[in-house]
C-alpha cells in the first residue's frame, strides 16, 4: 500500500523541481520506503503523483539498480568487488559470505532475512574491503568480522521475530 | 607536512555542524564573495589556475565563462556521482565537511549568475546524502540559501537529488538526464551543457572536490591558491590511495607531488604491503591507463602524468605488487565498464561484452593465440565510436596491459596458468560454450 502520505511527498517534490518529472528518482524512494520494492501499485502511484504514464516510471525504475524489482532481504548486504576491493581479498570475503548464507551472489535466503549481492565501487577503496549492510557501511572486513557480523544480525533479527510473535 | 586547503580541519569535532564550520572561518568566504561583481569572481578562479578535480581536468574559472548569454534560466549541477572505481575523495569531502562543499555551490551560483542549483549525490553514498541534505537545510535556515541571501538580494534555491544506482551519471549529460526524471543515457555533445544543458539552460556542472576548494580560494585570493602546485598544474588535490599500500587513505598534496612520496613517505601511503615490490600503478582511476613501475619518480600533475602515458583522472591512485596477476585485474575492471555500460550505443555495449569474455577465457586457461590481437582490435573499434567516454576508459586497461605486460597474456594462453601466482586451472570455465562466436562477429 503506498500511503496518502507518501503520494502526498511525490505530489511536494514534483512542484519543488522546475519539472515535474525530475521527481521521479525520489518519488521511487519514497514508494521502496513504503513497501521494500517498486511494485506495480508504486508505479502506478508515482505515475498519477508526477503526471507521467505508467510505462514510463517503469523505464527509469528499471534503469537505476538501486530500486528493487523484487523483495529484498530484510538485510541487504552488497560486498565491493572492484578493483580495489579485488587487490585486497573481497573475492574470498564474497566466498565466505556465501557459504556462512547458505547462497550464492545475488540470492536471498528462504527465510527471508539475509540478500547477498556484488556491487561496484563503493568509494571506499582505502579502507578495502568493504561491504555496506542496508546501505551502511562496514569497512576494512576481515573474515572474523564478517563472521561476527552475520551473528549480530542474525541475533538482531531473531529478537525482532520474537517481539512480534 | 605541506598546507592542506580543500581537507584543512577535515577531522576537527564538530566540522560538519553550521557551528563548527563557523568557527573554522565557514561562510566568511561568501560574505566576502557577495560584495564582490559576479564577473570579478569568475575572473579569480580563472587565475587561480584551479582545473575540475572530476576526471577531464578542465579549468574551471573558462567552464564558468563559456556559459551561453541569453535570457534562459540558467543551473548548476554539483557532481558528487563519485563511482571511479579506486576514488573515494567526494564521500569523504561530503561526509566530514558538508559545508564547505554547500558554501562552494552558493559562490559558484553567485559567479555564473545562477538561481536554481543541484547537488546530485550517488545514491550507495547515503551518509554523505544524509550530511550534505541536513547542511543545504541549516544553510537556509541560516540565511545563506533562500531569497536575499545575507542581504545581498541574490537568490538562491539549492535541491539535493540522490542517484540510485548508475555510474553513467557520472558523465555530466547522462547526469542531466537523470536529473530530468530518466535513464542515464549520454546525450551527443555538442550542444554542450554551458550553452544547452538541464531543462534547456546554460548550465555548469563541476565535481565536489572542484566546489569545495572554491570557498578557500575566494577567501584567500587566487595568487595564494596559484602558489601551489606547479606552473600549469596550480594546488593541491586529494589523491585517493589504495591497493597494495601500507597505509591507503585520502592525501591532500601539491599538484606535482612525486609518485613515489604518495607510495613510500611514511607520512603517506608507506611504503608496498609486506615490502613487496611495485608492479603497476594506475593513476587516476580504473578509467586510465596503467603505468609500470619505471615511472614511480612521475610528478603527479596533469602535463607529467600525460607525458608518462596516462592521466591524471579523477585522482584515484591504485597499487599494484609483483603478485599481481594482470591479466585477472585488468578482466577486473573490464567487468566493471561491461556492467555499468548504459547500452545506448553499439560498440560500447558489445564491445565490453565481449572484451569481458575473451579475458575471463585467457584468465581461466582457455585463451587462444589470436586473443591479444582480438582483444585490441574490439578496444579500437569501440574507443571514440560512442557518446560518452566511457567505452574509451573501458580499453584503457586493456591496451596499456598488454603494452606493459604482453609476456603475461601469451603465458596465460601458452601455458594455460598464469605467470606469477601458481593459479592452475582444472576446471573448464562456463564461458566455453558461449565464448564461440567471437570471431564470428
Amino acid at each position: 500500500m503506498i500511503s496518502e502520505q507518501a503520494k502526498q511527498r511525490m505530489r511536494d517534490l514534483a512542484s519543488r523541481y522546475p519539472v515535474a518529472r525530475s521527481a521521479v528518482m525520489p518519488a521511487l524512494y519514497i514508494a521502496q520506503q513504503e513497501e521494500g520494492y517498486i511494485t506495480q501499485e508504486a508505479l502506478q502511484a508515482i505515475a498519477e503523483a508526477i503526471g507521467m504514464t505508467v510505462d514510463d516510471v517503469e523505464s527509469v525504475a528499471t534503469f537505476y539498480t538501486m530500486y528493487y524489482q523484487q523483495p529484498p532481504g530484510k538485510k541487504v548486504i552488497k560486498v565491493c568487488t572492484s578493483i580495489s576491493c579485488y587487490l585486497r581479498g573481497c573475492d574470498k570475503l564474497v566466498e565466505h559470505l556465501e557459504q556462512r548464507l547458505g547462497i550464492k551472489r545475488s540470492e536471498t535466503t528462504p527465510d527471508g532475512n539475509y540478500t547477498l549481492m556484488t556491487t561496484e565501487c563503493l568509494a571506499s577503496c582505502g579502507t578495502a574491503p568493504v561491504l555496506q549492510v542496508n546501505n551502511q557501511f562496514v569497512e576494512k572486513v576481515t573474515l572474523e568480522m564478517a563472521d561476527t557480523l552475520v551473528d549480530e544480525w542474525d541475533h538482531e533479527l531473531k529478537t525482532k521475530l520474537d517481539l512480534s510473535c | 607536512m605541506p598546507e592542506l586547503i580543500v581537507t584543512k580541519d577535515i577531522d576537527a569535532p564538530g566540522l560538519d555542524t553550521l557551528e563548527g564550520y563557523r568557527q573554522h572561518g565557514g561562510y566568511e568566504a561568501l560574505a566576502k564573495a557577495l560584495q564582490s561583481q559576479p564577473d570579478d569572481l569568475v575572473e579569480m578562479i580563472k587565475k587561480s589556475g584551479l582545473r575540475g578535480r572530476g576526471g577531464a581536468g578542465f579549468p574551471t574559472g573558462m567552464k564558468w565563462s563559456f556559459l551561453a548569454k541569453n535570457d534562459k534560466t540558467r543551473y548548476l549541477c554539483c557532481n558528487a556521482d563519485e563511482s571511479e572505481p579506486g576514488t573515494f575523495k567526494d564521500r569523504m569531502l561530503m561526509e566530514k565537511n558538508p559545508h564547505q562543499l554547500v558554501e562552494g555551490v552558493i559562490i559558484t551560483s553567485y559567479a555564473c549568475r545562477v538561481s536554481v542549483a543541484f547537488i546530485y549525490v550517488r545514491g550507495e553514498l547515503a551518509l554523505a546524502g544524509d550530511q550534505v541534505e541536513r547542511a543545504v537545510a541549516e544553510a537556509y535556515a541560516a540565511g545563506y540559501i533562500g531569497k536575499n541571501i545575507l542581504g545581498s538580494g541574490y537568490n538562491l534555491d539549492v535541491i539535493v537529488h540522490r542517484g540510485a544506482g548508475a555510474y553513467i551519471c557520472g558523465e555530466e549529460s547522462a547526469l542531466m538526464e537523470s536529473l530530468e526524471g530518466r535513464r542515464g543515457y549520454p546525450r551527443l555533445k555538442p550542444p554542450f551543457p554551458a550553452a544547452i544543458g538541464l531543462y534547456g539552460g546554460p548550465t555548469v556542472i563541476n565535481n565536489a572536490e572542484t566546489l569545495s576548494t572554491i570557498p578557500a580560494i575566494v577567501k584567500n585570493g587566487a595568487d595564494w591558491y596559484a602558489s601551489f602546485g606547479t606552473e600549469k598544474s596550480k594546488g593541491t588535490r586529494v589523491f585517493c590511495l589504495s591497493g597494495h599500500v601500507k597505509k591507503p587513505g585520502n592525501y591532500e598534496l601539491p599538484l606535482g607531488t612525486p609518485l613515489r612520496t604518495l607510495i613510500y613517505d611514511e607520512q603517506y601511503g608507506g611504503g608496498i604491503l609486506d615490502d613487496k615490490q611495485l608492479k603497476a600503478i594506475i593513476p587516476g582511476g580504473s578509467s586510465t591507463f596503467i603505468l609500470g613501475a619505471d615511472k614511480i619518480d612521475t610528478p603527479l600533475d596533469f602535463e607529467a602524468i600525460a607525458a608518462a602515458g596516462s592521466m591524471l583522472g579523477s585522482g584515484g591512485v591504485i597499487v599494484m605488487n609483483e603478485d599481481t596477476c594482470i591479466v585477472d585485474a585488468v578482466l577486473r575492471m573490464t567487468e566493471f565498464y561491461r556492467d555499468e555500460s548504459c547500452g545506448k550505443c553499439t560498440p560500447c555495449r558489445e564491445g565490453t561484452y565481449w572484451l569481458t569474455e575473451i579475458l575471463h577465457r585467457i584468465e581461466h586457461g582457455d585463451g587462444r593465440e589470436r586473443d591479444i590481437d582480438l582483444l585490441l582490435d574490439i578496444c579500437d573499434n569501440i574507443s571514440g565510436k560512442s557518446f560518452c567516454p566511457l567505452g574509451d576508459a573501458a580499453t584503457s586497461s586493456i591496451t596499456s596491459s598488454i603494452k606493459l605486460f604482453r609476456e603475461e597474456y601469451e603465458h596465460h594462453i601458452t601455458h594455460n596458468r598464469c605467470m606469477v601466482g601458481s593459479r592452475q586451472f582444472d576446471v573448464k570455465p562456463e564461458v566455453e560454450a558461449h565464448s564461440l562466436q567471437v570471431g564470428a562477429r
